[in-house]
């Protein structure tokens, strides 16, 4: 026979300010542990988004991210001639050599001076990325100082709006459009033609080759070819698990901090139900001796007990994840430590996280729970109608 | 007499629930104090920085270089009184993982600046001698296990190839914020070496550090340094070693301003389980303090009772939470080897965390004491818990 739920609602009811506070402390838990898992998932959305699953990206062997990679004029036609590599529609390869240099600039709301990453691309670069599209202004003309940039940099950095002049490298770029990347990193991103700032720059060597494949699944084949060649000392990635990469320290660092957080915090909000589950099993001691004597048996009162705490804890979780889905609404951008470079990405709610986090509240009440309903359970009928 | 007698009667009438609450206590302000400690390692590098050093670099950005001579234009400025190269190597010893800073500098002046890197005379002296040499931080060559004399191969990533070198020196901190968890070596073997493998990268150099004789001319000397330099190739962005330092803390400071706002979380989950169990201590005595004030005591004096026994309960939890930070961050350093080069927990942590108690006891006791004080003795005398 089973206590009827009503028994159990009621009883949370009573007590609403002790539910509440206990329900409370688990919503605060369940909100920081859903909150860095969307950070993370955020982050990896973004550099995600940033690959195309066809494209590779070669940087100098050992060099581990753009900016300390450098891969000489020689070596990167070497690449181009790869018979793997697609064609355009007017029989051009389907190549960019980019120089990737960073700037300084300063932010508009506090003006920190901010690493940014300045992309001179070629000019297949559009066509190998096929999410940019500008928006605003018009995209920069081949041979000249102009320069384009990504929604995050022109929201954030003062100097970077439409018709703006930066200053880098000895020279005036003027900003002639703002591009959209669908929430990929190159929305933290400032393009121009490669040439001009490698000029510029008095640089000789290029940072990556980006190429599109004729096929996917034609990666180990070119990987292979350029492993193999003694004339060049190459890294060749997919674009995609190239730019994942890009995000491991700082997902790693979010997602084990996160975890080691939630997981402390969650012994004081257990520790806040089997408080409030202690307290309501001794108070009701009669009641539970003449639910003994009207024939319900342990079971039925060990079960009625922790379904009051697994409530609670279904109360926090819907709390905590309710007040995490408003953490959708912020952007955040800081310094990614492996490109060094600013990065932008937001807090992203999936169900799986959704779900994980309830999951986590429930336990927690599950877990704060327990001993007091197995001491519920334990009292002997004779000793517990005592007490009436 | 009588009152702390009764405060400590009460608190310990449910030992259970009361042992529950400083168990509470003790995670959350121990977890509150690792978390401001872990803040503070943030900013420690720019709290080790001296007043008398400036840094120049490309106005660019940092990983632009800058070309060599500039040592000597530099060092003809009026009033600078020591330059030396510096090139930030990022060399991966074994796994990216062991990550530790790598720096390639022109060793007799750089030390020079830095006296609070102590090195043994007679170290220093062979470091200066072997051309691949190297001077360890005490807590690197401790997490690695590095004697002098060992060999410690490097493979470079901003500058490629396979790289050798030889401990020769460990120095030991001078002062509690000095990180000895860099590695420094030769920037000519650096240079040489890069001129042999890729001669149009020699000649490079990625930072100076300069120090001045006088403090207060920093930022009329700083200008001077950037004036030399304008309008040409490379035109240099001098600053103080602090603001240089802060430069990289502010970029990453969404990452400190998330921890120090999730380190208050954890006093708010505290609150909520206090207020909690005050608020069922006082419903389960309103009979008693019925009786109290039907004796005679003032509504005062019931209240007081209730915030002793807050504070009472808070102020143990605290008091352990805080002495555990000592040994548990102790710990915490040991494990993270050399990600936070300096890790000490400040006065001005515990200071935060007394008064974080002292705000939870007094708001956890605040609705109960209320309701105590007011309530009609007819009313509480039948009151049942």
């Amino acid at each position: 026979m089973v206590i009827p739920i009503r028994y159990t609602l009621r009883n949370l009811w009573t007590r609403k300010l002790t539910t509440a506070l206990t329900a409370g402390g688990m919503a605060l838990v369940v909100f920081v542990f859903a909150a860095v898992q969307m950070l993370d998932t955020g982050l990896r959305a973004t550099l995600v988004a940033t690959g195309q699953p066809d494209n590779i990206l070669v940087t100098r062997r050992g060099a581990g991210s753009e900016i300390s990679s450098g891969i000489d004029r020689v070596q990167a036609s070497l690449i181009e001639a790869q018979p793997e590599i697609a064609l355009g529609p007017a029989g051009e390869r389907l190549v960019s050599k980019e120089a990737v240099i960073l700037i300084t600039l300063p932010k508009r709301d506090s003006g920190q001076a901010t690493n940014v990453t300045t992309r001179g691309v070629g000019e297949t670069a559009y066509t190998l990325r096929p999410q940019i599209k500008i928006v605003q202004g018009r995209a920069f003309r081949r041979g000249s100082a102009e320069i384009i940039v990504g929604g995050s940099i022109a929201e954030r950095f003062d100097g970077a709006s439409l018709g703006a002049v930066l200053r880098f490298g000895g020279r005036e770029w003027r900003v002639v459009g703002i591009f959209d990347s669908a929430g990929s990193a190159f929305d933290s991103e400032v393009w121009g033609d490669a040439d001009q700032i490698m000029q510029s720059f008095r640089r000789q060597a290029y940072s990556s080759v980006v190429a599109r494949l004729t096929d996917a699944s034609a990666f180990d084949a070119i990987k292979a070819r350029l492993d193999a060649d003694p004339r060049v000392t190459l890294d060749v990635k997919r674009e995609r698990s190239f730019f994942e990469d890009q995000s491991q320290a700082l997902s790693n660092f979010i997602r084990y901090l996160g975890l080691t957080l939630s997981i402390i915090f969650s012994i004081g909000a257990m520790i806040g139900a089997m408080i409030t589950m202690y307290a309501a099993v001794a108070t009701r001691v009669g009641e539970i001796g003449t639910l003994r004597a009207l024939g319900f048996r342990r079971s039925a009162v060990l079960a009625a007990f922790l379904f009051e705490a697994v409530l609670i804890g279904a109360i926090g979780g819907v709390a905590g994840v309710a007040l995490a889905s408003f953490m959708q609404f912020l952007r955040i951008s800081t310094l990614n430590w492996q490109s060094f470079a600013e990065l932008a990405f937001s807090f992203t709610l999936t169900l799986e996280i959704a779900l994980a986090s309830f999951a986590f509240s429930v336990l927690m009440g599950i877990i704060g729970g327990f001993l007091p309903a197995v001491r519920a359970a334990r009292l002997s009928i004779v000793d517990a109608l005592r007490t009436l | 007499m009588h009152f702390f007698k009764l405060i400590l009667r009460n608190a310990l009438r449910h030992k259970l629930r009361t042992g529950l609450t400083v168990l509470g206590f003790v995670v959350a302000f121990l977890s509150f104090g690792l978390l401001q400690t872990i803040v503070d390692a943030w900013y420690a590098g720019a709290e080790g920085a001296a007043p008398d050093r400036l840094i120049t670099r490309n106005a660019v950005s940092l990983v632009v270089p800058l070309p060599l001579h500039y040592r000597e234009k530099i060092r003809s400025v009026e009033g600078v009184k020591t330059v030396a190269a510096a090139n930030w190597f990022a060399g991966v010893y074994q796994e990216p993982k062991n990550f530790f800073p790598q720096f390639a500098v022109d060793p007799a002046p750089y030390f020079s600046m830095f006296p609070e890197y102590r090195i043994a005379g007679d170290e220093f002296r062979a470091f200066l001698r072997d051309r691949k040499g190297a001077v360890v931080g005490r807590k690197l060559a401790q997490t690695h296990g590095w004697k002098i004399g060992d060999a410690v191969p490097l493979k470079g990533t901003i500058f490629p190839g396979n790289w050798e070198f030889v401990v020769r020196a460990i120095y030991d901190a001078g002062e509690a914020k000095t990180d000895t968890s860099q590695f420094f070596f030769h920037w000519d073997y650096l240079n040489e070496t890069m001129r042999a493998r890729a001669p149009l990268r020699a000649n490079q150099v990625g930072i100076f550090v300069i120090s001045v004789a006088d403090v207060d001319r920093a930022a009329a000397i700083s200008e001077a340094i950037d004036q030399q330099f304008r309008n040409s190739i490379a035109e240099t962005l001098t600053e103080t070693e602090q603001a240089f330092q802060i430069g990289f803390v502010k970029q990453t400071e969404a990452i400190v301003i998330a921890i120090r706002i999730v380190s208050f979380v954890v006093i708010f989950i505290m609150l909520a389980v206090m207020a909690n169990t005050m608020a069922m201590t006082a419903r389960e005595r309103m009979s008693e303090y019925a009786t109290l004030k039907a004796l005679g005591f003032p509504p005062s004096y019931v209240s007081a009772l209730i915030f002793g026994e807050s504070l009472a309960i808070a102020g143990v939890g605290c008091a352990i939470g805080v002495g555990l930070t000592f040994p548990v961050g102790n710990w915490f350093a040991q494990q993270m080897g050399t990600l936070f080069p300096v890790f000490e927990v400040s006065g001005e942590t515990v200071a935060l965390q007394l008064a974080c108690a002292v705000a939870v006891a007094v708001i956890a006791a605040a609705l109960p004491a209320r309701r105590a004080a007011r309530i009609r003795i007819v009313e509480g005398l039948r009151a049942i818990g």
